[in-house]
């Protein structure tokens, strides 16, 4: 019963972490913020995930290959966000830099006052 | 030597993925561990900068206090992430660091990498160059806890 609340919970957290790291793919701003969230999902989402998983299925030779394939997604991460920030800096793509939070609103007014300043 | 010692992690991993014991089977692992082993000994030849990793109680309790801070970290960027006014503020700075030896940099340098709100995009003899997702992120990082967390590791 425990173990089954346990994994659910996993379950769960694992899903809203997904979703989290998908949303902030599409709020995220340039490139290299959108690496920060795609890394939200591999490392807590995915482990999360895999750990339900475990926590479902009895002790056997399929807990450890999950283990394996949970550590191998932990590996390369690293290498994988490495290789991509190395093909945008190649590219010739810079990060976006603010010294203040962004603020939605103000740059809404601005494009809005634009667009009408050119019509 | 090396190789020979090779062999048993090799063959666990092999044991640990098929689960099967017939002779066929086995013998079809044991191939393809000398294969592996072969492939192995023609690479050193052309690298030969294979480097190894002493297995401590260190590096597990520095392995723990990572997980720890990538979990904070993500509930970090999940705020940042949910929040209406998004507050974020990006920036690519560049970070000092005194870790001289190549595992330990790179041991530093993906530690970095795998934090959420972090990431390394180049490292220097004297420095890494980091992009943070937000000013806390990177005032955090020159701090230099993990730096020196990773400096007092024998590896």
């Amino acid at each position: 019963m425990l173990v089954e609340i346990l994994s659910w919970f996993c379950f769960l957290a694992g899903s809203f972490l997904c979703i989290s790291g998908s949303v902030g793919i599409l709020r995220l701003p340039d490139f290299f913020s959108r690496l920060h969230a795609s890394s939200v999902t591999e490392t807590l989402a995915t482990p999360l995930l895999l750990t339900g998983v475990m926590l479902q299925t009895d002790w056997s030779l399929d807990t450890l290959k999950l283990m394996m394939v949970g550590l191998f997604v932990l590996f390369t991460n690293p290498t994988a966000t490495h290789a991509m920030v190395k093909a945008a800096l190649h590219d010739g793509q810079t990060p976006l830099e603010f010294d203040e939070p962004i603020d939605h609103q103000n740059e809404d007014h601005e494009a809005a006052e634009e667009e009408s300043s050119t019509s | 030597m090396y190789y020979l010692i090779l062999t048993l992690p090799l063959g666990l991993f092999w044991v640990l993925l098929s689960g099967h014991f017939s002779g066929l089977l086995l013998g079809l692992g044991a191939a393809s561990v000398l294969l592996v082993i072969w492939f192995l000994r023609r690479m050193d030849s052309v690298d030969g900068e294979g480097s190894f990793v002493r297995i401590s109680f260190g590096l597990a309790g520095y392995l723990f206090w990572l997980a720890w801070t990538i979990i904070k970290a993500n509930i970090d960027v999940v705020q940042r992430i949910w929040a209406p006014e998004m507050p974020i503020s990006p920036n690519w700075t560049r970070i000092e660091t005194s870790i001289t030896t190549p595992l330990k940099k790179t041991l530093y340098a993906n530690s970095v990498t795998i934090t959420p709100g972090t990431l390394t995009t180049g490292a220097r003899e004297d420095h890494l160059m980091v992009h943070c997702l937000s000013k806390e992120n990177a005032l955090e990082l020159s701090q230099g806890e993990m730096e020196a967390r990773i400096r007092k590791l024998v590896l």
